[in-house]
């Protein structure tokens, strides 16, 4: 099974790469309890490393693709490094998807990023959504912006979405809310279901052939109607 | 009937700013310089001219046929194309009247090449919906085809009004239709469409990385098998390229750097270094020019025309007729006979009127 994970944290080290990290832990360690598998983890340049089997764990640094994406934009094409990149994104089976929070909602390079997938790359997927900010004010741009982004690209999203103001890195649960730790079991849980138990079809393998319809179906699609 | 690998030029018709000298070419130099560009390559022995169409600022080749025209009286050899004629918003019955007159004219030295067109708002201003892009481009040529090939044509489809005992005049030249190159980026459904009617593809192989077009060719070579037109080494095949060459390659990179740096298509992004490893783009001396060029053919297979792209970005026309010269003096002569080695004999060169009607010669025997 593989796992991607996207994190568009911008310093280093980064509280989104941390909270991305601990979704993949929280996810992985279930679908390996669910499978008897274990779990291989996989390094940004994607020379990941078996461990006993199981989840493949890719993680994509969207910091250390920044000029990348935006030359994708300027010349219509990504290079070999983004291709690698969108190839992982594309063929997982799940992805967890990680920004800050910024004036309101994802980073632009975040955007940038899913702007440069194919429009069809994440349907069917199961995503999880998660974020990053300074204060917990800003945690409901994972409903009002990321839900919908993903929606549109036709992914399915868990209905947990993962917030960590950098308070939560501090406190645990509340009378009112359950704390970081919580939210992240609660989400990978989630996430791990659909992963283990989903229909087939959310991965999309990247062929080496086109496929194309033959052309005397497209003929007849056109013929008018008698 | 021998038929030859062709290697030619196709211009997009842009004027841009010299970025090293700021000045604009008028609408008017711009189009007098593609014709003396076309002329000169015949000069230098090149053997296509292929011009872009476009219907918006800053472009000039609205009119592709007026220009050929007009370079078909002044030349003897040249073969003249287009990079593409635009099948979804022409109507394809002015298309087919248009290069029929052409090919009277330049003695059967036309060919064409279809694209879809890359600027939305063509579409509109010429009528047509952006959103039926691939049916626009089925369906008119569908009735391209059949125009040239069938004296009194009955039709009926979705886009355009029905014809009921339409004759497009002239009549194609000693009856054989021009050949037909389609050229797409991405798109499948052309490479199938080509290999449908046993036409050619062509893979602009500019902005793209090659993975992409090995895809597409080695679907239409197969495709084009499986309709039944010969074997997949067979297909007719065209490339693009782009190139910028002096003798020696550091003045090669210094002197194209500032064009690269600002070019309208792929300007302020990548550096040339890196858009050279990722791309078909090769700037250096004639040499690395015939190396990079040599590895297409590995890469796509025995193919049959290969088009450079040299006059844009605002290069100056001095600098484009000095690559010229270089192009057809110290590259072409090395690839013809590099091309010519282990080529199987079974695989053809580019199509012409001459290997056209002999083939249909050789099919309908005169006088049979």
């Amino acid at each position: 099974m593989k796992l991607a994970v996207v994190t568009a944290g911008l310093t280093q080290p980064s509280s989104t790469r941390l909270l991305a990290d601990r979704l993949a832990e929280a996810v992985t360690h279930r679908t390996a309890t669910a499978t008897g598998t274990g779990t291989r983890t996989g390094t940004e340049n994607g020379t990941g490393t078996e461990t006993e089997s199981g989840t493949e764990v890719r993680v994509i640094e969207l910091r250390d693709l920044a000029v990348d994406i935006a030359n994708n934009f300027v010349t219509g094409f990504p290079n070999g490094r983004l291709r690698e990149a969108i190839a992982a994104v594309t063929e997982a089976d799940g992805l967890i998807a990680v920004t800050p929070i910024f004036s309101g909602s994802y980073s632009g390079l975040f955007k940038s990023f899913f702007d440069v997938l194919d429009n069809t790359a994440l349907t069917g997927k199961p995503v999880l959504i998660a974020a990053t900010g300074g204060t917990a004010r800003h945690s409901l741009a994972l409903e009002h912006a990321l839900r919908p982004l993903f929606a549109y690209l036709r992914a399915v999203v868990v209905p947990t979405a993962v917030y960590a103001a950098s308070e939560d890195w501090g406190c645990g649960q509340d009378a009112f809310t359950d704390g970081l730790g919580e939210r992240i079991g609660r989400a990978a849980d989630e996430l791990a279901g659909l992963l283990t138990h989903r229909a087939p079809g959310a991965r999309r393998d990247e062929g080496d052939e086109e496929q194309v319809v033959p052309f005397e179906q497209q003929l007849a699609a056109l013929r008018p109607v008698e | 009937m021998v038929t030859k690998v062709q290697f030619g030029i196709f211009s997009v018709g842009d004027v841009t700013t010299d970025p090293t000298t700021g000045r604009t070419p008028t609408e008017h130099e711009r189009i007098k310089a593609m014709v003396t560009i076309a002329l000169k390559a015949e000069e230098v022995g090149l053997d296509v001219f292929a011009t872009g169409e476009h219907h918006n600022p800053p472009f000039v080749p609205s009119s592709p046929t007026t220009m050929l025209g007009y370079i078909a009286a002044r030349t003897e050899r040249l073969q003249l194309s287009t990079a593409t004629t635009l099948i979804t918003t022409n109507d394809p019955v002015k298309i087919a009247e248009d290069f029929a007159m052409l090919q009277h004219l330049a003695d059967g030295r036309v060919d064409l090449m279809l694209g879809r067109g890359n600027t939305g708002p063509v579409y509109p201003w010429f009528g047509q919906d952006i959103r039926q892009g691939i049916p626009l481009a089925i369906e008119n040529y569908a009735l391209l085809h059949r125009l040239w090939r069938e004296d009194v044509v009955d039709w009926e489809g979705r886009f355009r009004t029905p014809l009921q005992g339409f004759t497009s005049t002239p009549r194609p030249l000693d009856g054989v239709a021009p050949f037909v190159w389609h050229g797409s980026i991405r798109s499948p459904e052309i490479a199938e469409q080509a290999a449908y009617y046993g036409d050619g593809f062509f893979a602009n192989n500019i902005f793209w990385p090659k993975e992409h077009f090995i895809r597409l060719i080695s679907l239409y070579r197969q495709r084009y098998a499986h309709y039944g037109h010969g074997t997949p080494e067979q297909a007719v095949v065209g490339l693009g390229g782009q190139v910028f060459i002096r003798k020696n390659s550091q003045d090669a990179i210094r002197e194209f750097r500032p064009y690269f740096d600002v070019a309208p298509v792929y300007g302020h992004g990548p550096s040339l270094e890196e858009f050279m490893a990722e791309t078909p783009l090769t700037v250096g001396s004639p040499q690395q020019v015939i190396d990079r060029t040599l590895e297409f053919r590995e890469y796509f297979g025995d193919y049959q025309r290969q088009l450079f792209l040299m006059d844009h970005a605002g290069l100056p026309l001095k600098t484009v007729l000095e690559q010229l010269d270089l192009l057809g003096e110290e590259v072409v002569p090395v690839l013809r006979a590099e091309f010519a080695k282990n080529r199987p004999a079974e695989v053809p060169g580019a199509p012409t009127h001459a290997s056209l009607l002999a083939a249909k010669n050789e099919a309908e025997p005169v006088g049979a």
